[in-house]
């Protein structure tokens, strides 16, 4: 007799308790705590918090052991957290100018006002495995300068001065910058909204494009005017106050691309920018996001779009990891109903198949008598 | 109990108030223009995009404390997502569910329409994967959207018509297009076409939720849906040319069960409810045997 | 003070079930256009807001929807405090700029067209009014047939503008733009989409 599968309420119990079971692993190895993550992960927390959209480091610590390591899966997690969280208001723009420095180095002047801080790079690192690193090395205090002696001048107002550069004004005079959350995307999209969507969008999805346009889809000829990680202050301006008050500081890493642009009919020759702007320390994002928020707006500044990262539905449609993994995966859930109808087809269009490949044998037979 | 305490502070069916008004108001237009699709500012679900989150939301909108839930993937309750959606509502709702049609007041689905007619008052809520039935043959939505403004769907008959001239006949199987009140085309979902007839004239609101596209549409009860044809070529439905092997019914959706390696093969109903009750009725096809055993 | 009532009362008791409850009865009445669907408002808004326009403003209007209201509310401070704060919702003087209209007096509002119509492309960015009638029988008969409608169906809405079966028709030949509207009094309200004609015009044509 016939006995058909069911997935039962109980398999997928068994499942998710096998899945606790393999994220624990070995159980003589000590568990991992929230802090190791933060403090030794610290890279992976700050990828998690910037594509889950939700500046928390201990919660994007608790994605990343819960997720397993899966860093997209703790990004899932993160977006799905976030997503319930009642809205307070809006903060005011932060002043990235004002930014407490770790990093910041430019790629346009051999020296520049504050000076070139390279900061906690893996640049000029020699890729060469350290076993040192298995065990628990004494490692020096890293030092503090005490204040900066220049203020740090952003590279892009520097070049603004003289007017080499464009003006960082939304072109289309889009005052309100829109939310992306509230709003359902239709194109063509704000800058605002676009570059919303790229600090969210997956990194190497971004990655991948950005480096497309360096080998000529949709070339623009960029260079690093500069990146910066340091902390900047967030402030929300409270209604019954009528003043900005301070929440506290968030780290962030600033790219802006400065692009050469031999001018079109919409604008002057000048530098052109790109702008990266991301949670944390991820330089490789924000710099992939500056040639991406550059390359997509080609048609604004008169360019033709000849290349996947110039088109904005493209790129925005699909920049989504959440998004992107969800509908790759969902093609493990059964879809035997359709199935079965596509096997009903196959099978009636070989039958005709075969109907007339026989009246053609047929039909040459006779001929050939 | 555990489980609802451990989620104590979420809302009533999860989402805030804000966003589910955010839906109401979508799923309102959507009614006032049936088969057009309402941009809406979809959320994150604690589910993967692609597995149903749009229809999660709409439910999540219009559920009540009163309602009762059915929850169907491939026509059955027990497959794993249709379980784990059910569950999640229980969980978030701590609603009454239950896998019988006629109970329902609201019924979600993933690629089936139940085989019994609903009724006035039930709902039916669709997960739709990609909702706009122009994209496979204009990616952009800034085109789509001017196809459906201007009421152009030249397109989609040259597409289905060069599937005639190449095969004799139309080669889509499932999501075939439809035309509600002679004006807006249509993606009924991943249903098999087997399935349009249904829509149409149907006593039941239907609505449909796509998450991940950030679309719902709806069709109002008593609406006409027609399935895209040909004077030459009329819309035809599969035909299966034997009854379910459990219940003998006949003129329903089947599944085609693999037995052994050697070409055995059974079919059965597809809506597990439908058969069931068939069965307790005291119908029997050719193997009429009890359905158990579970997956491990 | 006891007895005066202020701009925070009269809402929503249990807010989460009371807002399901009132969009159900939208849902549904918008689903079967000229059904009656009653509904008991579990709000008491100053007057001369009705109760049910006061439920139903506080399920639907949120920071997202400006609201445009009727002279006979608009001139009423209470109920503009009141929707401000159990809605969130901003006014707007500009009909076409409005998502909802609330409407206190139903025998006089600005024509259909003044207000936003959607596009072809947006066709759901239209507005919804919601209108006080006096009665849903004693009025000019309106046959109507359309989506949600079995064969067709008539109500006699009393307390319209007198020229407002002319305006219905225009609103549903503009199809897929025109307004939604929401007719209520007491305990009971009407959903009129788009979709619902008038069949009397429809042979006439
Ligand atoms: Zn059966």
């Amino acid at each position: 007799m016939y006995v058909a599968v069911k997935g039962g309420e109980a398999a997928i119990d068994n499942a998710h308790r096998l899945l606790a079971d393999r994220r624990r692993g070995d159980r003589s190895v000590p568990a991992l705590t929230l802090d190791q993550i933060t403090e030794q992960f610290a890279l992976g927390v700050d990828r998690v918090m910037s594509e889950g959209s939700l500046y928390d480091r201990r919660l994007a610590a608790l994605a990343i052991k819960q997720a397993r390591g899966d860093l997209i899966e703790a990004i899932f997690l993160v977006r799905a957290y976030r997503t319930t969280l009642p809205r307070f208001g809006y903060s005011e723009p932060v002043d990235t100018g004002a930014m407490l420095i770790e990093r910041r180095i430019s790629a346009c002047f051999k020296d520049l006002p504050g000076g070139q801080l390279l900061g906690p790079t893996f640049d000029y690192t020699h890729r060469l495995l350290d076993e040192e690193l298995d065990g628990d090395p004494q490692i020096a205090i890293g030092e503090r300068r005490e204040s900066l002696t220049d203020a740090a001048a952003r590279v892009a107002d520097i070049l603004g001065g003289e007017g080499l550069v464009e003006e960082d004004v939304d072109p289309a005079g889009q005052s309100a910058p829109g939310d992306i959350n509230h709003t359902p995307s239709e194109f063509p999209m704000s800058r605002a909204m676009r570059l919303q969507s790229l600090s969210r969008g997956d990194e190497g999805f971004l990655l991948a494009l950005g480096y497309s346009t360096q080998r000529g889809y949709g070339r623009s000829h960029p260079f690093a005017g500069e990146i910066r990680i340091g902390e900047v202050e967030m402030e929300i301006i409270v209604p019954e106050l009528g003043f900005a008050v301070p929440l506290g500081r968030i780290q962030v890493t600033e790219c802006q691309m400065v692009n050469q642009f031999k001018g079109s009919a919409k604008a002057p020759p000048q530098f052109t920018r790109g702008y990266g702007l991301v949670f944390g320390q991820s330089e490789r994002k924000a710099m992939a996001m500056s040639l991406c928020d550059r390359a997509m707006r080609a048609e604004e500044l008169g360019e033709d779009v000849v290349a996947p990262p110039q088109d904005q539905e493209f790129v925005i449609s699909h920049c989504d990891n959440v998004q992107a993994t969800g509908f790759v995966e969902h093609l493990k859930l059964p879809h035997y109903v359709d199935f079965q109808a596509e096997l009903g087809l196959v099978r009636t269009m070989r039958a005709e198949y075969a109907q007339r490949e026989s009246t053609f044998q047929t039909d040459l037979q006779e001929a050939a008598e | 109990m555990n489980a609802m305490s451990r989620n104590a502070t979420y809302n009533f069916a999860y989402l805030d108030e804000q966003t589910k008004r955010m839906i109401r108001r979508a799923i309102l237009k959507a009614i006032a223009i049936p088969g057009y699709q309402v941009p809406f500012a979809s959320r994150e679900m604690p589910m993967p995009y692609g597995w149903g989150t749009g229809g999660v939301q709409v439910t999540a909108a219009i559920l009540g404390p009163d309602d009762v839930l059915k929850v169907i993937d491939q026509g059955a309750d027990d497959t794993t997502n249709a379980v784990s959606i059910r569950k999640f509502f229980e969980r978030v709702a701590g609603i009454e569910t239950t896998t019988h049609t006629a109970e329902a007041t609201i019924i979600q689905t993933r690629h089936r329409i139940p085989e019994a007619p609903l009724a006035e008052g039930q709902v039916l809520v669709y997960q739709v994967p990609i909702p706009e039935p122009l994209r496979f043959l204009e990616p952009r939505e800034t085109e789509t959207r001017k196809m459906h403004a201007l009421e152009e769907y030249g397109l989609m008959h040259v597409k289905l018509y060069e599937d005639i001239a190449k095969n004799g006949h139309i080669a889509t199987t499932y999501a075939y297009p439809v035309k509600v009140e002679g004006r807006y085309v249509m993606d009924p979902s991943p249903t098999p076409k087997f399935d349009n007839p249904k829509m149409h004239m149907s006593a039941a609101l239907q609505l449909f939720g796509a998450g991940r596209e950030k679309r719902i549409y709806a069709l109002p009860p008593h609406t006409e849906v027609v399935s895209l044809d040909f004077e030459d070529h009329p819309f035809e439905v599969q035909r299966f040319d034997r009854p379910c092997a459990l219940c003998g019914a006949e003129q329903v959706y089947l599944d085609e069960i693999v037995l052994d390696d050697r070409g055995g093969r059974m079919f059965v109903c597809s809506d597990t409810d439908h058969c069931e009750t068939r069965r307790a009725e005291g119908h029997r096809g050719e193997l009429g045997g009890e359905l158990s055993g579970e997956a491990k | 003070m006891r007895n005066e009532s202020t701009a925070l009362d009269g809402g929503f008791s249990a807010p989460v079930q009371d807002a399901q409850a009132v969009f159900r009865a939208v849902m549904d009445a918008m689903a079967r256009p000229a059904t009656i669907v009653e509904i008991r408002p579990p709000v008491t808004p100053p007057a001369p807001l009705p109760p049910i326009i006061g439920a139903i403003a506080s399920t639907l209007l949120d920071a997202d929807t400006p609201i445009w209201l009727d002279p006979t509310l608009g001139q009423s401070p209470e109920v503009g405090e009141w929707l401000v704060f159990h809605t969130g919702a901003s006014f707007t003087d500009q009909p076409g700029e409005a998502s909802f209209a609330l409407i206190g007096d139903g025998s006089a509002f600005p024509d259909l067209d003044t207000f936003a119509q959607g596009t072809q492309e947006y066709p759901d960015r239209s507005a919804t009014l919601v209108i006080a009638i006096e009665a849903f029988d004693g009025g000019t008969p309106l046959c109507l047939r359309g989506p949600g409608i079995l064969d067709r169906a008539t109500i006699a809405p009393r307390g319209l503008p007198k020229d407002f079966a002319e305006q219905w028709e225009e609103n549903t030949q503009r199809f897929p733009r025109g307004v939604d509207l929401v007719l209520a009094t007491g305990d009971s309200l009407v959903c009129l989409p788009r979709t619902a004609r008038l069949i009397a015009r429809e042979m006439e044509v």
